[in-house]
């Protein structure tokens, strides 16, 4: 059965021409590496579900599960140069761009050795080390910031880029459309990243806006925009690339929507009753990580016991990142008045 | 224009960041508000490749009525430029531009129009040092004008300190000098947070003696603008120079009025304002905004909680009142408060019953010094 999100998965029509080189042939090592990647978002994400659900942590908790292939796929591909912004649900890009699993895990449980001290909590995750500039609460409120960012990037002469990361709800607000027009307007090293989970909460697309077709609204900023298969993680690599190499090398940003789909709720609040029992299955079937050990193993790059050593390392460290938030300490009364300022 | 404050006659020693020697000459040198505004940019874009600054009509011919002047010939149009009106998203472009290094600062030509960029400023600037756990700062600076006089109405003219002085991470900075001016805004591009810099427009023909070359006044620190011993007069912006017209009339009644200019609105001078009221034990607020849960409200506030038994009488506060800007002059004029206004709280907490003595009253109607010249347009 396919459902609407694949079917406009399925409907690339408006993808520019991918840069030469293929990310499916890239030499078994970095797939693997690649794969552990995703892998560790997706472990990450099912242990924070339940130490949530154990009530060891509280607050918002946006789940990534099944969007792996987006974050990690368009992540590996920058340099250390480059900025990485995203929205709430940023968990995935955090790990993605290298944070810690413990820091992210300590972050949550609101601990002083979380990446943004217990302060940020999970909507908040930081590190300028990495040049993550952190997950944000209102939504498509970001957008704006990656333009200045790449405002900074070029006027710095940084050769780098930016990519942001938002929903598809994102898409109805006016500073997104305020960005897209700036970049374009400025010349800034942007790629906009639109992971169109078919959702905003529990509003289905069309239900926000008047043309479902996301790509074709950031058309008239006179960029590149396309649409791409946002389980597929070649695919999204393959498009990202190019856009990529011109934001960097021509200031010219670009737009990307990225379907996909989340197999959790919106949030721990959400019963998810908006969506079928076929519908999430279907989608479970295009399992983003599924594929790429589909695909390592059809290339012989390893062997499936290979691929559960990975998920055992993954596993074992995400339990040890949860031993270390629970013994970590809280912040210390102090902090209730440190960084008001800087 | 004569006014009675200068670094020499106005602020002690102890309030201003000392100069580097031969820095400022002692030769007087009166320039206007809106001068000492652009000799600050000019300072402080000289000193550091960082700042640019933008905004809508930086460029254009009227230059943000002047304070903007040679700064796109002298540092080119990739520092200095105009923007599409995108208010939100501009602010979101400084703000990320600042996280990235750059240290930008903007210009809205009325603060109004700051409505429009709240998200940005309450929500990303404001709490981004401290949601990153002090991690990330945002050094930006917008400059925000209030609009005053003929047909600015009712969306042109409104006076915000209050609304962004509620939200903890943002400095609040509204000078009532063109010495103050110059000082404060260097001061605040070169500060790493967030800081709001609120220009009255009415203030910006007022000259002053302002120092060549750079020099910071530092935030968060007030100045007693005139001492005196009977009750104390807490004035920000253009009420500062309402303030000291009061002053003057309400000698004629013998009353002896001290002026407390906070200059930032947040963080606010506390021990300044404390006191100066411990020592005449009377106190009049006097605000360029609305009285509810304004400005003035917070001074009487934090007068009642920290030293409620040195009052020896009710606290007065003079406001605009409760009401949106009339555009027409008819009612614009009995809208704004002004000096007998401020001589009319300071008799009534004098014990006089709220009447001005005819002395004090004649004295405002004849008096030399003229009031802070109006805006008749055209816009």
């Amino acid at each position: 059965m396919k459902t609407s999100a694949a079917k406009l998965a399925a409907s690339r029509a408006a993808r520019p021409p991918a840069d030469p080189g293929r990310s499916s042939d890239l030499p078994g090592p970095k797939l693997l590496e690649i794969y552990r990647t995703m892998v560790r978002l997706r472990k990450f994400e099912e242990r924070c579900y339940q130490v949530y659900l154990q009530r060891k942590i509280g607050g918002f908790c946006h789940i990534y599960s099944g969007q792996e292939a987006v974050a990690v796929g368009m992540i590996s591909l920058l340099g250390p140069q480059d900025y990485v912004i995203t929205a709430y649900r940023d968990h995935g890009q955090a790990l993605a761009r290298g944070l810690s699993v413990k820091a992210c895990m300590a972050e949550l449980y609101g601990k002083a050795t979380g990446c943004s001290r217990g302060k940020g909590g999970s909507m908040h995750f930081f590190d300028t080390s990495v040049r993550f500039m952190g997950g944000h609460g209102i939504v498509g409120a970001h957008v704006p910031l990656a333009c200045g960012i790449g405002w900074a990037i070029k006027h710095q002469d940084q050769k780098g880029v930016c990519l942001c990361f938002f929903g598809d709800g994102a898409m109805n607000q006016g500073a997104v459309h305020e960005a897209l027009n700036l970049a374009s307007l400025y010349k800034l090293p942007v790629v906009f990243v639109c992971e169109n989970n078919g959702y905003a909460m529990g509003t289905a697309v069309a239900r926000g806006a008047a043309e479902e077709n996301i790509y074709l609204r950031a058309n008239s900023y006179k960029m590149p925009t396309c649409r791409v298969d946002g389980n597929n993680l070649f695919e999204v690599m393959d498009v990202t690339g190019g856009l990529i190499r011109r934001a960097r090398e021509e200031f010219q940003p670009s737009f990307v929507e990225a379907v996909t789909y989340r197999f959790r709720g919106h949030s721990m609040s959400d019963p998810g009753s908006y969506r079928t029992r076929e519908e999430v299955d279907a989608h479970k079937a295009r399992d983003p990580i599924a594929q790429v050990a589909q695909h390592i193993l059809k290339q012989k790059h390893a062997a499936s016991g290979d691929l559960d050593e990975i998920d055992a390392e993954e596993s074992a460290s995400v339990e040890e990142s949860v031993k270390f938030a629970e013994e970590s300490p809280p912040p210390s009364p102090d902090a209730l008045y440190e960084d008001i300022y800087a | 224009m004569s006014v009675p404050v200068s670094r020499r006659a106005g602020v002690p020693a102890r309030h201003a960041e000392p100069a580097a020697p031969g820095d400022i000459s002692d030769a007087v040198r009166m320039r206007a508000f809106r001068q000492a505004i652009n000799e600050a940019l000019h300072e402080a874009m000289a000193r550091d490749d960082r700042t640019f600054i933008m905004g809508e009509g930086v460029d254009d011919p009227k230059l943000i009525f002047g304070s903007t002047a040679g700064l796109k010939e002298r540092f080119g149009p990739e520092r200095v430029f105009d923007i599409p009106l995108s208010e939100n998203g501009m602010t979101g472009v400084i703000i990320g531009a600042a996280l990235a290094g750059m240290r930008p600062i903007m210009t809205h030509q009325r603060i109004d129009f700051t409505l429009y960029a709240m998200d940005q400023i309450a929500n990303h600037a404001a709490k981004r040092c401290y949601a990153s756990g002090g991690r990330q700062s945002v050094p930006i600076t917008i400059r925000a004008l209030v609009g005053c006089g003929w047909g600015q109405g009712p969306q042109h003219s409104q006076s915000l300190q209050s609304v962004f002085a509620h939200i903890p991470g943002l400095k609040v900075v509204m000078p009532s000098s063109a010495y103050d001016a110059k000082g404060l805004l260097i001061s605040s591009i070169e500060d790493n947070n967030p800081v709001i810099f609120i220009e009255h427009r009415r203030l910006y023909e007022i000259e002053d003696d302002v120092p060549d070359g750079h020099y910071k006044v530092p935030l968060g620190r007030g100045v007693v603008k005139c001492e005196g011993k009977d009750v104390t007069v807490v004035a920000v912006s253009l009420m500062v120079f309402e303030s000291i017209r009061a002053r003057q009339a309400l000698a004629e009644a013998g009353i002896d009025a001290e002026i407390v200019d906070p200059r930032t609105i947040k963080p606010l001078d506390v021990n300044l304002i404390l006191e100066s009221v411990r020592k005449t034990g009377r106190l009049v607020i006097v605000d360029t905004a609305w009285k509810t849960c304004g400005f003035s409200a917070e001074i009487a506030a934090l007068a009642a909680e920290e030293c409620f038994g040195a009052l020896k009488a009710p606290i007065r506060r003079v406001t605009l009142p409760d009401v949106p800007t009339p555009t027409t002059s008819a009612l614009e004029k009995i809208y704004y408060p002004g000096a007998l206004d401020i001589a009319r709280a300071a008799c009534d907490v004098m014990g006089l019953g709220g009447k001005v003595p005819p002395a004090v009253e004649a004295s405002i109607a004849g008096m030399t010094t003229p009031t802070a010249p109006q805006f008749f347009g055209p816009f």
